[in-house]
């Protein structure tokens, strides 16, 4: 587990902050561009110095400005990838691999390689390799240092859609292949939605609220400060069936009925894996348990949790449970007040297929 | 193809101008380095004595070494005393007085090359494991590579062309301290030598030519690794 209390002034701007990383799976420091989280990153990775506070990994005291204490970047154990990949441009992709590598470390370079799909660069130059390729690198090359936890300062800056997609799923298997905790810098809900397990939310040099992934995305709390326009919220559910013959694939929420599916694009993962599924609230609509099918569009039962209590504007969220999973969806003041919805009710969560794009779902 | 007095003044020239160059590399390195990255009080002079030879008559030079390396100068004296050396009127204290013209170009070159290594990357290298000293070693200075090679070859042929100073400093001793410059100007001054000092020249000219060639050269090899094209 890491544990960072810092403070520190950059000009105008204020870092003062308390944040914790558990030991395992996916953290999202999430925040708008000029919000601190890379100051913060920088801060534990030793790259500079806070002007007070204390940085604890583990058992091991990084940083305690009290005490006087500051261990310098090179014997943190923390691997780093940048927005940059930041590869050495004289030693090759081989060389760079091998660059951190402790003797330990030597028996899980192939494997490593593999999982990465880098096998084919290895004695290329960083010159001639893609974007997508040398994040790949970078990542393998920090991950071979051994790290004891990996940070990694929005990765997937500059890549297109394909690309980020890709890398995405590469990071999500590392983190459950390796074990490495990551620590996860991202502006982008997408991005996280897909990666991880928890958010740390942070602005104006300050975390301001952090916890499970899908809990943050469904806070209504937290609404204005992550954006009105991308409110979604994090669904699992799983692949049952593929029709090739329309390019579908059929998923299932858990404790849904095998007649509730959701419809979408014909995906890549096999009957019975598991997706995450991001579903925006201005898609999602509400209708009484009695109205009928359409087509198109799925039909899912759901209890109305709670309303959002905006006084103003055209737009109310209200809060579903489906099978036990939080959904949020968007609606008009005009159709609350029509439909008479109150906290407990049964409903039916309204989604048309066409909604969902690929990028919304990540097999996992 | 060289009469032995030609063979004797460019031999002395390249080997004065060898050692000059590998006398400063380090200190060179070193200045630049402190130059380039550190910020401290009286900088500004610092790099003002550094760079005083480029502006000063290189005869000022020479006297200055003189004043003080002579055995006359408290300097002089200690090395003389101390250690049994004298530089004045020797081939090593034309290499001295060679060395001194040249260091400014070297710690110009190095500096310019250090300023443009990305400090991202020696970032980068710090996350990974290495000390300071490490990354140095493996990122900062591979990447510095045609900046010191074309500041040697800068040094190198400032080193040789190098007359004030030397003949200041080490006098114009055939064998000891006339190298090529000097040779020449001795050819000048005799009556009757056209021929041998127009044949000096074109000696001059052609290592001149060679050195700035072959730092090219190396430059350009040397960036084109880095840049992941084969050479």
């Amino acid at each position: 587990m890491l544990e960072a209390q810092v403070f520190q002034r950059l000009g105008d701007f204020t870092l003062d902050t308390f944040l914790t990383v558990p030991a395992q799976g996916v953290t999202a420091l999430f925040g708008r561009s000029g919000s601190g989280k890379s100051s913060l990153i920088r801060l534990i990775a030793g790259l500079g110095a806070p002007e007070a506070g204390t940085i604890r990994l583990g058992d091991t005291w990084l940083v305690d400005t009290q005490r006087r204490r500051w261990v310098p970047p090179h014997r943190r154990q923390l691997g780093v990838v940048f927005q940059e990949a930041r590869l050495f441009p004289h030693y090759s992709v081989r060389g760079n691999l091998r660059y951190g590598m402790p003797r330990a470390a030597r028996a899980d370079f192939d494997g490593l390689v593999e999982l990465l799909g880098i096998g084919h660069l290895l004695s290329r130059t960083p010159g001639r390799l893609s974007g997508g390729e040398a994040r790949r690198v970078a990542i393998g090359r920090a991950l071979l240092s051994r790290p004891r936890m990996l940070l990694m300062d929005e990765p997937l800056t500059g890549l297109d859609g394909a690309r980020k997609q890709e890398l995405l799923r590469y990071i999500r298997r590392l983190a459950r292949d390796t074990g490495v905790p990551i620590l996860f810098v991202s502006h982008d809900t997408r991005e996280i939605g897909a990666l991880a397990d928890r958010v740390a939310l942070i602005e104006e040099g300050r975390v301001l609220a952090s916890g499970p992934v899908d809990e943050m995305f469904s806070r209504l709390d937290l609404g204005p400060r992550t954006g009105r326009f991308e409110a979604s919220s994090l669904l699992e559910a799983r692949i049952v069936a593929h029709d090739e013959a329309l390019c579908l694939t059929r998923l299932a929420l858990p404790g849904m009925a095998e007649a509730e599916t959701l419809s979408v694009a014909r995906l890549d993962g096999a009957v019975g894996d598991a997706v995450r599924l991001r579903l925006r609230a201005r898609d999602v609509g509400v209708a009484s348990t009695q109205t009928p099918p359409l087509p198109d569009v799925a039909c899912l039962p759901a209890t109305l949790r709670e309303i959002g209590d905006e006084a103003h504007g055209p737009f109310v969220e209200v809060m579903l449970d489906v099978g036990g999973q939080a959904l949020r969806a968007r609606l008009t003041r005009e159709a609350v007040g029509q439909m008479g919805l109150y906290a407990g009710q049964a409903l039916q969560a309204r989604l048309r297929s066409v909604t969902i794009s690929r990028h919304d779902v990540i097999v996992t | 193809m060289l009469t032995p007095l030609e063979w004797e003044a460019l031999a002395l020239s390249l080997r004065v101008s060898g050692v000059a160059v590998a006398a400063i590399l380090l200190p060179g390195l070193g200045m630049a380095y402190v130059l380039a990255r550190f910020d401290f009080p009286g900088k500004a002079l610092v790099d003002g004595i550094v760079h005083l030879p480029l502006v000063l008559p290189p005869v000022v030079v020479g006297y200055l070494l003189l004043v003080s390396l002579g055995r006359q100068g408290s300097l002089g004296q200690w090395l003389h005393e101390t250690l049994g050396v004298s530089l004045p009127f020797t081939w090593q204290g034309a290499a001295l007085a060679g060395a001194v013209m040249a260091f400014p170009l070297l710690v110009r070159a190095v500096r310019l090359s250090l300023e443009s290594v990305d400090r991202k990357l020696e970032e980068a290298a710090r996350t990974l494991g290495a000390s300071r000293w490490k990354t140095f070693l493996t990122v900062t200075l591979p990447l510095m590579l045609p900046g010191i090679l074309t500041g040697s070859v800068l040094a190198f042929a400032r080193s040789l062309s190098e007359f004030g100073a030397t003949i200041t400093f080490a006098a114009n001793i055939p064998g000891e301290t006339r190298t090529l410059p000097l040779a020449l100007y001795s050819l000048v001054q005799t009556p009757g030598k056209e021929a041998a000092a127009a044949r000096l020249c074109v000696i001059s000219v052609v290592v001149a030519l060679i050195a700035l060639v072959a730092s090219e050269w190396l430059a350009r090899r040397a960036r084109r690794r880095l840049e992941g094209r084969h050479a």
